[in-house]
């Protein structure tokens, strides 16, 4: 039996003791330089306008403040729109660029940096500094209100579906019609760490940047080209990134600040965002979807069509693939989507966990749902009456799609069939009960990735590349791939992350970080393997001399053979042997792209939820949720389980109490702190269980891994709206389902 | 957050001459409020004065059969106090659903009391706040307003008061004792705070420099018919979008003393006496209850996202009332 087999396993997280100790070091606590200075953020509390006046000479003159960065003294930068674009900055537009003049576009917009010798001093000189303004009160905010100004973006992030079949006429045809309209408002991040970067300055502008991101050479890349570094003067590391949820997709402001004040004054500086001013910067765009649907009389949908329209800034055209899960997850021959932006007084939106796929999927799973009571049919049961066997956005057959067994399953667990068709017939006190369901689906990504791998004479494996961890397990998980590709002791492998100085790895996003880091791990172990291999053939008196790879297996540090397992050399035998002291490899994975090509390729999930809701007050709790998920081949049940609770907490704040509230007056969103920003509270979550499906692919990566980063929130809120209306009879098609819609 | 200056004092004269020294002084307790405001320059004191070592740490038997609270106890201490929790337990279960257990265990008495309000444009000094800033007009009428009053509003402010406590306090027609530089007097509860008005930057009636010593607790028959329901936008941790202290005293099905508070309606715990009384001597029935709920709300004005707080009150009355008299299993 090999032991030393860790893929499927629930290993603990490697890095959990250094966590729990505090240990494990963020961005904003890396002090290892005495005289670091402090860096204090002033937001804009004008919305849109201008600078007309700035007076630094009161906060200059309190003693321990070195500068006050504004619009006036900062130039020479960067001057092109590309120097400021990121890896995931949207196609069209200029990103905003602080300090860069006195226009002010969004509310919170920073207009200044104060820096000084302690944190304390910078926050209370950030207060001294006078700022007069040219107020411009004519502001567009509010999706709804300005759905007039809606346009075509000049391209897509993702391009919507074409049209299939004639939507319009299926819909007149159809005996049963359905539409309504779903809406969301703005959301953001919060992760718990706040974003903050620490610079530690080194002679001849050399710096070691700590940075709040997901992805050190994206940040690395970004403050290369605006302010001329090279590779060497700029070394972005990021060991550990505490939540992140997209927030550290693109590199954020104070990123930008820290490094221009440490260049400035050749001093080490530290810039942390308030809590407040996590609220100044992307979030989740308000979006709302018209959908109709039609059906026959017996169930199955004749016609789809979706027009959305999402919220953009003044200065990027952000978009997300909202429209196409609606063409995607069931089959229906005739669609048509639409999805256009509206430009308004914020900042420019930016991916949040499972982007797109969480708001397009919530709408076309309220809008089946309600779809399957209008034809009387069980809403599980007409999503399996109506289910996709290939997909028909791209014409091309799954990589794999255990969708079936997800809804089989989770209904199983649940207790679905027991469940009374008909709306208001559950009830417990003044409680009312509803049960309900929905789909939901991710894509299953691969990306090019390059790692790093050397193996030393004691039989000890590091491995890097340079992801990040934020949060997800991936130190974890990477190191399981390691040790079992190399037969190895799990605590004989070290796997490294979070240094723009390590082998290219790309953004953490999208959930393929499993599968395109895995693959990469798993390759460049197989170098290894195989030159360990053949210098195991060549030792004196090799009793591998004759074998071939297939006739041995790696097992716990030793090169075995299969037929006899007394017969095996040790790793450290056969390099001391071989008198080598260090392998090393570096290996670059490609996703195989012709194969991959030609299917579609997709994580999946059925999410089941009881809620009670208060029938005289309105209040909503979620008693009980299944989610079940096909997500490939599980690398570790233990973190893969986190992460599906992770999202199904967040899928339940979505609908019922996430919500930053734009004051349409002024422009500003006035929730800006957790006190009145809600997510769930332990109080708030009951019980949560995650199965997952087997499912076999050998399409999307070598691993067969497909990422499980998002598909856990996705179709979660749905969800609950549907049980909603099965508990009350009221479909309410805006979110967060707060008390007042339900009263 | 400004600079400031801070002492730490043992008695009372010296808390209070300290102030004199000073232009903007503050006492501090527990800080689980001011330190919020001062980091968001909302409060900004130049000196704080540390008044948790005062010896008004005291949990005290009245002579008349009441309990007197010392306002340097915790929140938690008084929650959990054996006392409160058999003679009071409206006012524990109103602490302890509010805050979270870190807050309540620095948070004191006192301080529960001198708590502002949560209003989004009072936090914010980007925007007008008559309460902030006297004069600069009320962001909030116009803006966005789901957590506001309904109640004894203004046109200067829709602020409310968000505490959980001082709900119960009121119902329990507490007395709050106070001292100064012109002695000591005591303010019965429904005086302590006050409605805006054309002063919305005052919150309560305490006069300048006076600090709560302590808060006094009559004694009543309240401890058997009781609830404290708190309507908020998720299970814990979050201001009452509409709270609601019920005390009664019944005989047999019959009430024979009423006391009803509400909190997150006004800008002060909300009582109303001549609706109360609609139920003295009457039977416990929900056509009593719903005649007492529209009574509290007759005069209830919305603001637009406030406005289905009219309706949630009135449940909210009703729901307390039935779980009081015992017509509903207790939340």
């Amino acid at each position: 039996m090999i032991t030393t087999n860790y893929i499927g396993q629930p290993v603990n997280r490697v890095d959990g003791r250094a966590k729990v100790t505090g240990q494990a070091k963020y961005a904003a606590e890396f002090n290892v330089v005495s005289g670091i200075t402090y860096g204090f953020v002033v937001s804009s509390p004008v919305t849109k306008g201008k600078i007309t006046a700035v007076n630094t000479r009161q906060a200059l003159s309190q003693k321990g403040v070195l500068q006050v960065f504004t619009h006036e003294n900062v130039s020479g930068l960067a001057w092109f729109d590309r120097s400021y674009k990121d890896q995931d900055a949207p196609k069209d537009g200029s990103p905003f660029r602080p300090f860069q003049n006195n226009e002010i576009q969004f509310s919170l917009q920073p207009i200044a940096l104060v820096v000084a010798e302690t944190y304390e001093l910078a926050r209370y000189a950030a207060s001294l500094i006078h700022f007069e303004y040219e107020v411009d009160d004519q502001l567009v905010v509010g999706l709804e209100q300005n759905l007039d100004k809606a346009r075509k973006p000049k391209s897509y992030k993702v391009p919507v579906t074409k049209p299939r079949g004639d939507a319009n006429e299926a819909f007149e045809q159809s005996a049963i019609k359905h539409h309504g309209d779903y809406y969301h408002g703005s959301e953001h991040h919060n992760p718990m760490e706040m974003h903050a970067t620490t610079v530690i300055y080194g002679d001849d502008d050399k710096l070691t940047i700590y940075d709040k991101t997901q992805g050190v050479q994206n940040s690395q890349s970004y403050v290369k080209k605006i302010f001329g570094l090279s590779d060497d003067q700029a070394r972005v590391i990021s060991p550990f990134v505490g939540g992140a949820f997209g927030s550290g997709l693109r590199p954020q402001y104070q990123l930008f600040m820290a490094v221009l004040a440490s260049l400035e004054l050749k001093r080490s500086v530290k810039v942390v965002l308030t809590r407040q001013q996590m609220f100044s910067f992307g979030h989740r765009p308000a979006t709302l979807q018209k959908v109709i649907i039609g059906a026959s009389a017996d169930g199955k949908l004749q016609s789809i069509i979706n027009k959305a329209y999402t919220e953009t800034s003044q200065f990027e055209e952000y978009t997300e693939n909202i429209v196409n899960w609606s063409g995607y997850l069931y089959h229906c021959e005739n669609v048509d989507f639409d999805h256009q932006i509206v430009s308004q007084d914020v900042y420019t939106p930016l991916d949040m966990r499972a982007p797109g796929g969480v708001t397009g999927v919530y709408a076309i799973e309220c809008a089946v749902d309600e779809t399957a009571y209008k034809a009387g049919i069980d809403p599980l049961e007409f999503r399996m009456m109506n289910y996709a066997e290939k997909d028909l956005n791209d014409d091309l057959p799954f990589s794999s799609r255990e969708l079936m067994q997800c809804y089989l399953q989770g209904a199983e667990r649940f207790g679905w069939r027991k469940r009374n068709p008909e709306v208001r017939s559950m009830r417990e006190g003044h409680n009312l009960i509803g049960w309900g369901v929905a789909t939901g689906a991710w894509e299953a990504q691969q990306m090019p990735v390059r790692a790093k791998a050397k193996l030393s004479a004691d039989g000890k494996l590091t491995v890097s590349t340079a992801t990040s961890d934020i949060g997800t397990g991936t130190y974890t998980s990477m190191t399981q791939v390691a040790a079992e590709t190399l037969g190895l002791p799990i605590e004989d492998v070290l796997f490294k992350l979070g240094d723009s100085a390590m082998p290219l790895a790309p953004l953490q996003g999208g959930s393929w970080t499993a599968a395109s880091v895995g693959s990469a791990v798993k390759l460049v172990c197989e170098d290894i393997r195989s030159k360990l291999f053949s210098m195991a053939r060549k030792v004196d008196n090799s009793p591998f001399a004759n074998a071939d790879t297939d006739d041995v297996i790696f097992d716990s540090g030793k090169i075995i053979s299969k037929s006899n397992p007394q017969v095996y050399l040790t790793v450290s035998e056969i390099m001391h042997q071989s008198g080598v002291n260090v392998i090393e490899e570096d290996t670059t994975s490609l996703p195989n792209m012709l194969k991959q090509k030609q299917y579609s390729r997709y994580t999946h999930s059925a999410v089941f939820v009881e809620v009670k809701v208060d029938e005289d007050l309105g209040t909503v709790h979620v008693t009980r949720v299944v989610s079940a998920v096909a997500g490939g081949r599980i690398i570790n049940p233990k973190t893969a389980r986190s992460q599906v609770l992770g999202g199904v907490v967040w899928g339940i704040s979505q609908a019922l109490q996430e919500d930053t509230i734009l004051d349409n007056n002024i422009g500003r969103f006035m929730n800006h702190d957790l006190a009145e920003y809600h997510i769930p509270v332990n109080a708030d979550i009951k019980d949560i269980e995650v199965i997952f499906v087997e499912e076999h692919d050998d399409i999307v990566n070598p691993l067969g891994v497909k990422g499980l980063g998002e598909i856990g929130i996705v179709g979660v809120a749905a969800a609950i709206s549907n049980a909603v209306y099965h508990a009350t009879g009221k479909r309410v098609r805006d979110l967060p389902i707060q008390l007042n819609k339900l009263m | 957050m400004n600079r400031f200056t801070f002492a730490s004092v043992t008695d009372i004269s010296t808390a209070i001459a300290e102030l004199d020294e000073h232009d903007t002084p503050k006492y501090i307790a527990g800080g689980t409020n001011l330190l919020d405001l001062m980091k968001v320059n909302v409060e900004k004191p130049d000196h704080l004065i540390d008044i948790s070592n005062l010896a008004f740490n005291q949990l005290e038997e009245l002579p008349d059969g009441g309990l007197r609270l010392g306002a340097l106890i915790t929140n938690a201490e008084t929650a959990w106090n054996k006392q409160v929790k058999t003679r009071y337990p409206l006012l524990s279960k109103a602490i302890l659903s509010g805050a979270s257990a870190q807050l309540r265990n620095m948070a004191t008495n006192g301080g529960n009391l001198l708590q502002r309000t949560r209003c989004y444009y009072f936090y914010d000094t980007a925007t007008p706040c008559n309460k902030r800033e006297p004069g600069s007009g009320c962001s909030a009428i116009k803006g966005y307003n789901r957590i506001h009053a309904i109640l004894g509003a203004s046109e200067d402010c829709i602020a409310t008061h968000p505490s959980d406590m001082c709900v119960a306090l009121a119902a329990l027609d507490a007395v709050v004792n106070v001292t100064g530089r012109d002695g000591d007097r005591s303010i019965p509860f429904a005086n302590f705070h006050r409605l805006p008005g054309d002063r919305p930057d005052l919150d309560n009636t305490l006069g300048a420099g006076e600090i709560i010593t302590s808060v006094d607790l009559p004694p009543n028959n309240f401890a058997q018919h009781f609830e404290y329901l708190k309507v908020r936008d998720r299970a814990s941790y979050a201001f009452a979008l509409v709270s609601v202290a019920v005390a009664l005293e019944m005989d047999g099905n019959i009430m024979t003393k009423a006391r009803i508070a509400l909190g997150g309606v006004a800008h002060k715990p909300w009582r109303n006496t001549e609706a109360e009384n609609l139920l003295t001597n009457q039977v416990a029935v929900m056509e009593n209850f719903k005649k007492v709920a529209d009574a509290i709300t007759k005069d209830a004005l919305g603001y637009g996202d406030n406005s289905f707080k009219i309706e949630l009150a009135k449940r909210a009355v009703i729901r307390a009332l039935m779980q009081a008299a015992g017509l509903e299993v207790q939340s």
